[in-house]
Protein backbone atom coordinates (compact mmCIF):
# COMPACT_ATOMS: atom_id res chain seq x y z
CA UNK A 1 0.00 0.00 0.00
CA UNK A 2 1.34 3.22 -0.58
CA UNK A 3 2.39 5.64 1.95
CA UNK A 4 1.37 8.68 3.65
CA UNK A 5 4.88 11.22 3.94
CA UNK A 6 5.97 12.92 6.09
CA UNK A 7 7.98 16.13 4.48
CA UNK A 8 10.53 18.64 6.16
CA UNK A 9 10.30 22.32 4.07
CA UNK A 10 13.64 24.01 3.95
CA UNK A 11 13.15 27.75 3.60
CA UNK A 12 15.81 29.58 2.20
CA UNK A 13 16.57 33.62 1.72
CA UNK A 14 19.09 34.87 0.01
CA UNK A 15 21.09 31.35 0.24
CA UNK A 16 20.20 31.27 4.58
CA UNK A 17 17.85 28.42 5.91
CA UNK A 18 15.45 30.68 7.53
CA UNK A 19 12.34 29.81 10.28
CA UNK A 20 9.26 31.98 8.87
CA UNK A 21 6.34 33.56 10.79
CA UNK A 22 2.94 34.39 9.67
CA UNK A 23 4.91 35.10 6.27
CA UNK A 24 6.61 38.17 7.35
CA UNK A 25 9.15 37.39 10.05
CA UNK A 26 12.17 35.42 9.62
CA UNK A 27 14.94 33.93 11.79
CA UNK A 28 18.81 33.01 10.47
CA UNK A 29 19.22 28.91 10.84
CA UNK A 30 22.22 28.68 9.26
CA UNK A 31 23.75 26.28 6.19
CA UNK A 32 21.19 24.72 4.23
CA UNK A 33 23.70 21.87 3.42
CA UNK A 34 24.08 21.10 6.55
CA UNK A 35 20.68 20.78 7.26
CA UNK A 36 19.65 18.26 4.71
CA UNK A 37 22.82 15.78 5.86
CA UNK A 38 20.89 16.31 9.08
CA UNK A 39 17.22 15.41 7.76
CA UNK A 40 18.55 12.85 4.71
CA UNK A 41 20.36 10.90 7.75
CA UNK A 42 16.72 11.12 10.05
CA UNK A 43 14.51 9.44 7.22
CA UNK A 44 12.54 11.88 6.15
CA UNK A 45 9.94 10.30 2.75
CA UNK A 46 11.09 13.49 0.92
CA UNK A 47 12.36 17.14 0.99
CA UNK A 48 10.43 20.22 -0.38
CA UNK A 49 12.92 23.28 -0.87
CA UNK A 50 11.89 26.90 -1.15
CA UNK A 51 13.43 30.08 -2.33
CA UNK A 52 11.55 32.83 0.02
CA UNK A 53 13.92 35.60 -1.22
CA UNK A 54 12.51 38.88 -2.37
CA UNK A 55 16.01 39.58 -4.66
CA UNK A 56 18.13 37.82 -6.35
CA UNK A 57 20.43 37.94 -3.44
CA UNK A 58 22.75 35.02 -2.52
CA UNK A 59 25.23 34.92 0.21
CA UNK A 60 26.24 32.14 2.50
CA UNK A 61 29.91 33.24 2.66
CA UNK A 62 29.70 32.72 6.82
CA UNK A 63 30.19 29.73 6.19
CA UNK A 64 33.02 29.63 4.05
CA UNK A 65 35.72 27.28 6.34
CA UNK A 66 33.66 24.71 4.82
CA UNK A 67 31.69 25.24 1.63
CA UNK A 68 32.85 27.54 -1.23
CA UNK A 69 30.72 30.74 -1.35
CA UNK A 70 27.37 30.37 -3.72
CA UNK A 71 26.14 32.87 -5.60
CA UNK A 72 22.72 31.13 -6.85
CA UNK A 73 19.81 29.51 -5.50
CA UNK A 74 20.77 26.81 -8.58
CA UNK A 75 24.42 26.27 -7.30
CA UNK A 76 22.97 25.42 -3.68
CA UNK A 77 20.07 23.16 -5.29
CA UNK A 78 23.63 21.16 -7.00
CA UNK A 79 25.13 21.27 -3.56
CA UNK A 80 22.35 19.70 -1.88
CA UNK A 81 21.31 17.16 -4.41
CA UNK A 82 24.48 15.71 -4.05
CA UNK A 83 23.80 15.17 -0.29
CA UNK A 84 20.44 14.21 -1.00
CA UNK A 85 18.74 10.08 -1.78
CA UNK A 86 15.40 11.15 -1.67
CA UNK A 87 12.82 12.90 -3.70
CA UNK A 88 12.89 16.82 -3.85
CA UNK A 89 10.81 19.63 -4.21
CA UNK A 90 11.94 22.76 -5.28
CA UNK A 91 10.26 25.69 -5.86
CA UNK A 92 10.03 29.80 -5.35
CA UNK A 93 10.73 32.12 -8.02
CA UNK A 94 9.82 30.21 -10.94
CA UNK A 95 8.64 32.28 -13.97
CA UNK A 96 8.77 29.80 -16.94
CA UNK A 97 10.16 26.50 -18.50
CA UNK A 98 13.80 27.45 -18.32
CA UNK A 99 13.69 27.52 -14.66
CA UNK A 100 11.55 24.10 -14.21
CA UNK A 101 14.61 22.42 -16.82
CA UNK A 102 17.29 24.18 -14.99
CA UNK A 103 16.03 22.61 -11.32
CA UNK A 104 15.54 19.37 -12.66
CA UNK A 105 18.64 18.83 -14.45
CA UNK A 106 20.46 19.87 -10.81
CA UNK A 107 18.75 16.74 -9.30
CA UNK A 108 15.27 17.98 -8.03
CA UNK A 109 12.27 15.70 -8.86
CA UNK A 110 9.66 17.56 -8.55
CA UNK A 111 9.16 21.87 -8.97
CA UNK A 112 6.56 23.98 -6.75
CA UNK A 113 4.68 26.50 -8.66
CA UNK A 114 2.96 29.52 -6.88
CA UNK A 115 2.75 32.89 -8.12
CA UNK A 116 3.49 32.04 -11.95
CA UNK A 117 0.27 29.92 -11.99
CA UNK A 118 -2.07 32.14 -10.74
CA UNK A 119 -0.34 35.05 -13.42
CA UNK A 120 -1.17 32.59 -16.34
CA UNK A 121 -2.64 29.47 -15.76
CA UNK A 122 -1.62 27.59 -19.01
CA UNK A 123 2.01 28.00 -17.73
CA UNK A 124 0.29 24.71 -15.56
CA UNK A 125 -0.30 22.75 -18.42
CA UNK A 126 2.58 24.08 -20.13
CA UNK A 127 5.13 22.70 -17.90
CA UNK A 128 2.79 19.27 -17.16
CA UNK A 129 3.10 18.73 -20.81
CA UNK A 130 6.59 19.23 -21.03
CA UNK A 131 7.71 17.56 -17.98
CA UNK A 132 4.92 15.03 -16.47
CA UNK A 133 2.53 15.97 -14.26
CA UNK A 134 4.22 13.99 -11.29
CA UNK A 135 6.89 16.48 -11.12
CA UNK A 136 4.61 19.39 -11.53
CA UNK A 137 3.55 20.84 -7.54
CA UNK A 138 1.10 24.04 -7.03
CA UNK A 139 1.72 25.55 -3.99
CA UNK A 140 -1.41 27.61 -2.86
CA UNK A 141 -0.46 29.82 0.22
CA UNK A 142 -4.51 30.54 1.39
CA UNK A 143 -5.42 33.21 4.22
CA UNK A 144 -8.63 33.74 5.97
CA UNK A 145 -9.75 37.65 5.04
CA UNK A 146 -13.13 38.75 6.58
CA UNK A 147 -13.99 35.65 7.36
CA UNK A 148 -13.39 33.85 4.13
CA UNK A 149 -10.29 31.41 2.13
CA UNK A 150 -8.89 33.57 -0.24
CA UNK A 151 -5.59 32.29 -2.34
CA UNK A 152 -2.27 34.74 -1.91
CA UNK A 153 0.07 35.37 -4.26
CA UNK A 154 3.60 36.81 -4.41
CA UNK A 155 4.61 35.11 -0.87
CA UNK A 156 1.86 35.64 0.84
CA UNK A 157 1.21 39.43 -0.27
CA UNK A 158 -1.15 39.89 -2.84
CA UNK A 159 -4.76 38.88 -2.60
CA UNK A 160 -6.27 36.84 -5.86
CA UNK A 161 -10.23 36.29 -6.80
CA UNK A 162 -9.59 32.50 -5.85
CA UNK A 163 -10.81 30.77 -2.71
CA UNK A 164 -8.67 27.63 -2.38
CA UNK A 165 -10.85 25.01 -3.07
CA UNK A 166 -12.18 26.57 -6.61
CA UNK A 167 -8.13 26.98 -7.20
CA UNK A 168 -7.41 23.80 -6.18
CA UNK A 169 -9.41 21.92 -8.69
CA UNK A 170 -8.73 24.57 -11.14
CA UNK A 171 -5.10 23.16 -11.18
CA UNK A 172 -5.79 19.40 -11.08
CA UNK A 173 -8.00 20.04 -14.01
CA UNK A 174 -4.79 21.95 -15.57
CA UNK A 175 -2.38 18.76 -15.16
CA UNK A 176 -0.69 19.74 -11.17
CA UNK A 177 0.56 16.32 -9.99
CA UNK A 178 0.49 17.68 -6.31
CA UNK A 179 -0.91 20.31 -4.14
CA UNK A 180 0.95 21.69 -1.64
CA UNK A 181 -1.81 23.66 0.60
CA UNK A 182 0.15 26.31 2.96
CA UNK A 183 -1.96 28.30 5.85
CA UNK A 184 -0.45 31.64 6.08
CA UNK A 185 -2.50 32.55 9.27
CA UNK A 186 -0.59 29.29 11.01
CA UNK A 187 2.63 29.90 9.42
CA UNK A 188 5.45 29.36 12.47
CA UNK A 189 2.61 29.83 14.84
CA UNK A 190 2.66 26.27 16.41
CA UNK A 191 -1.18 25.74 17.11
CA UNK A 192 -1.51 23.04 14.72
CA UNK A 193 -3.03 22.36 10.74
CA UNK A 194 -6.12 24.52 9.74
CA UNK A 195 -8.02 21.35 10.05
CA UNK A 196 -11.16 23.08 7.85
CA UNK A 197 -8.82 23.94 4.74
CA UNK A 198 -7.09 20.72 4.93
CA UNK A 199 -10.04 18.99 4.27
CA UNK A 200 -11.98 20.87 2.09
CA UNK A 201 -9.35 20.74 -0.25
CA UNK A 202 -8.43 17.52 0.14
CA UNK A 203 -11.88 16.37 -0.10
CA UNK A 204 -12.20 18.32 -3.56
CA UNK A 205 -9.24 17.17 -5.18
CA UNK A 206 -8.33 13.26 -6.34
CA UNK A 207 -4.23 15.04 -6.79
CA UNK A 208 -2.35 14.49 -3.66
CA UNK A 209 -2.31 17.05 -1.11
CA UNK A 210 0.68 17.87 1.01
CA UNK A 211 -0.27 20.07 4.45
CA UNK A 212 1.60 22.86 5.19
CA UNK A 213 1.46 25.44 8.39
CA UNK A 214 1.05 25.13 11.82
CA UNK A 215 2.94 22.54 13.49
CA UNK A 216 3.70 22.23 16.90
CA UNK A 217 3.80 19.31 18.00
CA UNK A 218 4.53 15.44 16.37
CA UNK A 219 0.07 15.35 17.73
CA UNK A 220 -0.78 17.81 14.98
CA UNK A 221 0.63 15.55 11.80
CA UNK A 222 -1.48 12.49 12.83
CA UNK A 223 -4.66 15.17 13.14
CA UNK A 224 -4.24 15.92 9.58
CA UNK A 225 -3.83 12.55 8.60
CA UNK A 226 -6.77 11.08 10.89
CA UNK A 227 -9.10 13.44 9.90
CA UNK A 228 -8.82 14.54 6.72
CA UNK A 229 -7.51 13.14 3.01
CA UNK A 230 -4.16 15.11 2.67
CA UNK A 231 -1.39 12.61 1.47
CA UNK A 232 1.33 14.25 2.89
CA UNK A 233 2.01 16.12 6.08
CA UNK A 234 4.62 18.85 6.20
CA UNK A 235 6.39 21.48 8.15
CA UNK A 236 9.19 23.88 8.49
CA UNK A 237 10.13 25.29 12.12
CA UNK A 238 9.87 21.80 14.28
CA UNK A 239 12.34 19.91 12.22
CA UNK A 240 15.01 22.28 13.26
CA UNK A 241 15.30 22.78 16.84
CA UNK A 242 14.85 18.99 18.05
CA UNK A 243 17.64 16.45 17.90
CA UNK A 244 16.65 13.64 15.39
CA UNK A 245 13.26 15.29 15.35
CA UNK A 246 12.14 13.46 11.83
CA UNK A 247 12.71 10.50 13.00
CA UNK A 248 10.96 11.48 16.31
CA UNK A 249 8.20 12.33 14.58
CA UNK A 250 8.23 9.16 12.30
CA UNK A 251 8.21 6.88 14.92
CA UNK A 252 4.81 8.65 16.69
CA UNK A 253 2.89 8.25 13.73
CA UNK A 254 3.77 4.71 13.05
CA UNK A 255 3.01 4.08 16.61
CA UNK A 256 -0.44 6.06 16.48
CA UNK A 257 -1.52 3.86 13.48
CA UNK A 258 -0.36 6.08 10.42
CA UNK A 259 -0.08 4.76 7.33
CA UNK A 260 3.63 5.81 7.19
CA UNK A 261 7.14 3.68 6.68
CA UNK A 262 7.85 2.15 9.21
CA UNK A 263 10.91 2.46 11.44
CA UNK A 264 12.97 -0.51 11.02
CA UNK A 265 15.68 0.31 8.86
CA UNK A 266 16.27 4.05 10.87
CA UNK A 267 19.56 4.81 12.10
CA UNK A 268 20.44 4.80 15.55
CA UNK B 1 41.38 -4.10 -10.35
CA UNK B 2 37.76 -4.01 -8.74
CA UNK B 3 34.56 -3.88 -9.70
CA UNK B 4 33.91 -1.06 -12.16
CA UNK B 5 30.28 0.62 -12.84
CA UNK B 6 29.24 1.58 -16.14
CA UNK B 7 26.18 3.28 -16.31
CA UNK B 8 24.24 3.88 -19.32
CA UNK B 9 24.24 7.54 -20.73
CA UNK B 10 21.68 8.04 -23.26
CA UNK B 11 20.49 11.41 -22.12
CA UNK B 12 18.21 10.08 -19.09
CA UNK B 13 17.23 12.37 -16.59
CA UNK B 14 18.08 10.99 -13.46
CA UNK B 15 21.58 9.65 -14.34
CA UNK B 16 23.05 12.74 -11.94
CA UNK B 17 20.90 11.16 -8.87
CA UNK B 18 22.12 7.51 -9.92
CA UNK B 19 25.71 8.68 -10.34
CA UNK B 20 25.38 10.79 -7.02
CA UNK B 21 24.47 7.16 -5.27
CA UNK B 22 26.63 4.87 -6.22
CA UNK B 23 29.64 7.33 -6.00
CA UNK B 24 29.36 6.71 -2.25
CA UNK B 25 29.25 2.97 -2.67
CA UNK B 26 32.36 2.66 -4.63
CA UNK B 27 34.89 4.77 -6.39
CA UNK B 28 35.03 3.68 -10.46
CA UNK B 29 31.57 4.55 -12.09
CA UNK B 30 31.49 5.98 -15.10
CA UNK B 31 28.76 7.32 -17.43
CA UNK B 32 29.03 6.06 -20.49
CA UNK B 33 28.14 4.69 -23.61
CA UNK B 34 31.67 4.01 -25.50
CA UNK B 35 32.42 0.17 -25.76
CA UNK B 36 35.53 0.17 -23.90
CA UNK B 37 33.60 1.62 -21.13
CA UNK B 38 30.91 -1.31 -20.93
CA UNK B 39 33.79 -3.87 -22.20
CA UNK B 40 36.16 -3.23 -19.05
CA UNK B 41 33.03 -2.54 -16.50
CA UNK B 42 31.81 -5.51 -14.23
CA UNK B 43 28.33 -4.31 -13.81
CA UNK B 44 25.91 -2.18 -15.58
CA UNK B 45 23.26 0.04 -14.85
CA UNK B 46 20.13 1.43 -17.64
CA UNK B 47 18.61 4.46 -16.05
CA UNK B 48 15.42 5.44 -17.05
CA UNK B 49 12.51 8.52 -16.58
CA UNK B 50 9.99 9.09 -19.30
CA UNK B 51 7.89 7.13 -21.42
CA UNK B 52 9.24 3.67 -22.99
CA UNK B 53 8.95 4.90 -26.74
CA UNK B 54 11.01 8.01 -26.43
CA UNK B 55 13.55 5.89 -23.75
CA UNK B 56 14.23 2.84 -26.50
CA UNK B 57 14.30 5.55 -28.87
CA UNK B 58 17.15 7.25 -27.49
CA UNK B 59 18.86 3.79 -26.52
CA UNK B 60 18.37 2.72 -30.15
CA UNK B 61 20.45 6.07 -31.26
CA UNK B 62 23.12 6.22 -28.41
CA UNK B 63 24.01 2.87 -27.05
CA UNK B 64 25.83 0.44 -28.89
CA UNK B 65 23.41 -2.96 -28.43
CA UNK B 66 25.78 -5.35 -30.22
CA UNK B 67 28.19 -4.62 -27.67
CA UNK B 68 25.84 -4.41 -24.41
CA UNK B 69 23.99 -7.63 -25.83
CA UNK B 70 27.65 -9.27 -26.10
CA UNK B 71 28.78 -8.57 -22.38
CA UNK B 72 24.86 -8.89 -20.59
CA UNK B 73 23.18 -12.16 -22.72
CA UNK B 74 26.80 -14.23 -23.51
CA UNK B 75 28.94 -13.16 -21.12
CA UNK B 76 26.40 -12.36 -18.49
CA UNK B 77 27.27 -9.13 -17.00
CA UNK B 78 25.12 -8.54 -14.07
CA UNK B 79 22.66 -5.98 -15.48
CA UNK B 80 19.80 -3.85 -13.21
CA UNK B 81 17.45 -1.58 -15.35
CA UNK B 82 16.00 1.21 -13.50
CA UNK B 83 12.27 2.59 -13.93
CA UNK B 84 11.77 2.70 -17.80
CA UNK B 85 15.43 0.81 -18.09
CA UNK B 86 13.43 -2.27 -16.50
CA UNK B 87 10.54 -1.44 -18.53
CA UNK B 88 12.68 -1.90 -21.88
CA UNK B 89 13.57 -4.66 -21.10
CA UNK B 90 10.50 -6.05 -22.57
CA UNK B 91 9.20 -7.71 -26.15
CA UNK B 92 6.66 -4.21 -26.68
CA UNK B 93 5.58 -1.04 -24.78
CA UNK B 94 2.16 0.38 -25.78
CA UNK B 95 2.89 4.58 -24.44
CA UNK B 96 2.12 6.83 -26.57
CA UNK B 97 1.89 3.80 -29.49
CA UNK B 98 3.26 0.57 -29.93
CA UNK B 99 7.13 0.31 -29.78
CA UNK B 100 9.74 -2.67 -29.58
CA UNK B 101 11.99 -3.12 -26.15
CA UNK B 102 15.22 -5.43 -25.83
CA UNK B 103 12.94 -8.25 -25.72
CA UNK B 104 15.64 -9.46 -22.83
CA UNK B 105 12.32 -10.50 -20.73
CA UNK B 106 9.54 -11.52 -22.35
CA UNK B 107 6.68 -10.03 -21.57
CA UNK B 108 4.44 -6.29 -22.33
CA UNK B 109 4.56 -2.90 -20.74
CA UNK B 110 0.88 -1.65 -20.41
CA UNK B 111 -0.52 1.28 -18.56
CA UNK B 112 -1.65 0.77 -15.00
CA UNK B 113 -5.11 0.01 -13.93
CA UNK B 114 -4.89 1.79 -10.65
CA UNK B 115 -9.00 1.79 -10.29
CA UNK B 116 -9.62 5.04 -7.89
CA UNK B 117 -5.76 5.57 -7.56
CA UNK B 118 -4.44 8.97 -9.51
CA UNK B 119 -1.47 8.01 -11.47
CA UNK B 120 0.86 8.49 -12.39
CA UNK B 121 1.51 6.22 -8.64
CA UNK B 122 4.12 9.01 -7.50
CA UNK B 123 5.46 7.61 -3.69
CA UNK B 124 6.32 5.82 -1.50
CA UNK B 125 5.17 1.95 -1.45
CA UNK B 126 6.05 -1.64 -0.99
CA UNK B 127 7.11 -4.62 -2.16
CA UNK B 128 5.75 -7.90 -1.34
CA UNK B 129 9.18 -10.46 -2.53
CA UNK B 130 7.70 -13.43 -4.19
CA UNK B 131 11.16 -15.19 -5.15
CA UNK B 132 13.94 -14.52 -3.32
CA UNK B 133 16.73 -12.93 -5.29
CA UNK B 134 20.66 -11.39 -4.00
CA UNK B 135 18.94 -8.36 -4.81
CA UNK B 136 17.31 -8.13 -1.56
CA UNK B 137 19.43 -9.73 1.21
CA UNK B 138 19.55 -7.69 4.41
CA UNK B 139 15.64 -6.12 3.71
CA UNK B 140 12.36 -6.66 5.08
CA UNK B 141 10.18 -8.86 2.75
CA UNK B 142 7.82 -5.52 3.08
CA UNK B 143 10.27 -2.78 2.63
CA UNK B 144 9.51 0.72 0.98
CA UNK B 145 10.30 2.38 -2.18
CA UNK B 146 9.62 5.20 -4.50
CA UNK B 147 7.60 4.87 -7.48
CA UNK B 148 6.84 7.45 -10.24
CA UNK B 149 5.39 5.77 -13.10
CA UNK B 150 2.00 5.08 -14.94
CA UNK B 151 3.13 2.24 -16.77
CA UNK B 152 4.36 -1.23 -15.63
CA UNK B 153 5.95 -4.61 -16.69
CA UNK B 154 3.64 -7.85 -17.45
CA UNK B 155 6.03 -10.61 -17.60
CA UNK B 156 4.97 -13.68 -19.78
CA UNK B 157 6.85 -16.38 -17.37
CA UNK B 158 5.53 -15.21 -14.26
CA UNK B 159 9.11 -16.91 -12.74
CA UNK B 160 10.44 -13.78 -13.88
CA UNK B 161 8.84 -11.61 -11.58
CA UNK B 162 10.66 -11.31 -7.61
CA UNK B 163 8.13 -8.87 -6.35
CA UNK B 164 4.96 -7.03 -6.67
CA UNK B 165 3.50 -3.73 -5.13
CA UNK B 166 0.07 -2.88 -4.86
CA UNK B 167 -1.28 -0.12 -5.83
CA UNK B 168 -5.08 -0.40 -7.03
CA UNK B 169 -3.68 -3.48 -9.02
CA UNK B 170 -0.91 -5.61 -8.13
CA UNK B 171 1.67 -5.11 -10.34
CA UNK B 172 5.53 -6.56 -10.92
CA UNK B 173 7.81 -4.41 -8.89
CA UNK B 174 10.99 -6.10 -9.11
CA UNK B 175 12.03 -8.57 -12.53
CA UNK B 176 15.23 -10.95 -12.49
CA UNK B 177 16.66 -13.48 -14.41
CA UNK B 178 19.93 -15.13 -14.25
CA UNK B 179 21.81 -11.68 -14.45
CA UNK B 180 19.70 -9.59 -15.45
CA UNK B 181 17.62 -7.51 -12.87
CA UNK B 182 14.84 -4.96 -13.16
CA UNK B 183 13.68 -2.96 -10.24
CA UNK B 184 10.33 -0.01 -11.31
CA UNK B 185 10.73 2.33 -8.31
CA UNK B 186 13.82 4.62 -7.95
CA UNK B 187 16.50 2.58 -5.94
CA UNK B 188 18.89 6.18 -5.90
CA UNK B 189 16.06 8.42 -4.21
CA UNK B 190 14.79 5.17 -1.64
CA UNK B 191 17.35 5.96 0.60
CA UNK B 192 19.02 3.51 2.78
CA UNK B 193 17.03 0.38 1.24
CA UNK B 194 17.77 1.66 -2.24
CA UNK B 195 21.26 1.80 -1.16
CA UNK B 196 21.16 -1.58 0.21
CA UNK B 197 19.68 -2.34 -3.36
CA UNK B 198 22.76 -0.91 -5.16
CA UNK B 199 25.33 -2.96 -2.93
CA UNK B 200 23.42 -6.05 -3.36
CA UNK B 201 23.89 -5.70 -7.00
CA UNK B 202 27.28 -4.91 -6.93
CA UNK B 203 28.28 -7.81 -5.03
CA UNK B 204 26.42 -9.74 -7.55
CA UNK B 205 29.16 -11.36 -9.73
Amino acid sequence: MKKKRLIPVLLLKNGWLVQSREFKFYRNLGNPVDAVKRLNEWVSDELIYLNISKEEVYDIRRDDQNYPNRCSFEEIIADVSKATFMPMTVGGRIGNLNNIEKLLSLGADKVSINSKALEDKKFIEQSAREFGSQCVVVSIDAKIINGKYIVMSQGGSKETLYNPVEWAKTVESLGAGEILLNSIDRDGMKNGYDIDLLAAVSDAVKIPVIACGGVGEWAHFAEALQKTKVDAVAAANIFHYIDQSVYLAKKYLYEEGCNVRPCDLMPA
Amino acid sequence: MGDKLCILDYGSGNVGSVFNMFSTIMDRVVVSNRPPDLISSTHIILPGVGAFGSAMEKIKKTIPLDVLEEEVLRKGKPFLGICVGMQVLADKGFEFGECKGLGWISGTVEKMESGDFSLPHVGWNNIEVSRQTKLFEGLSDNQDFYFVHSYVFKEKNSNDAAAKTDYGEKFTSVVARDNIFGVQFHPEKSQKAGRIILKNFLDIK
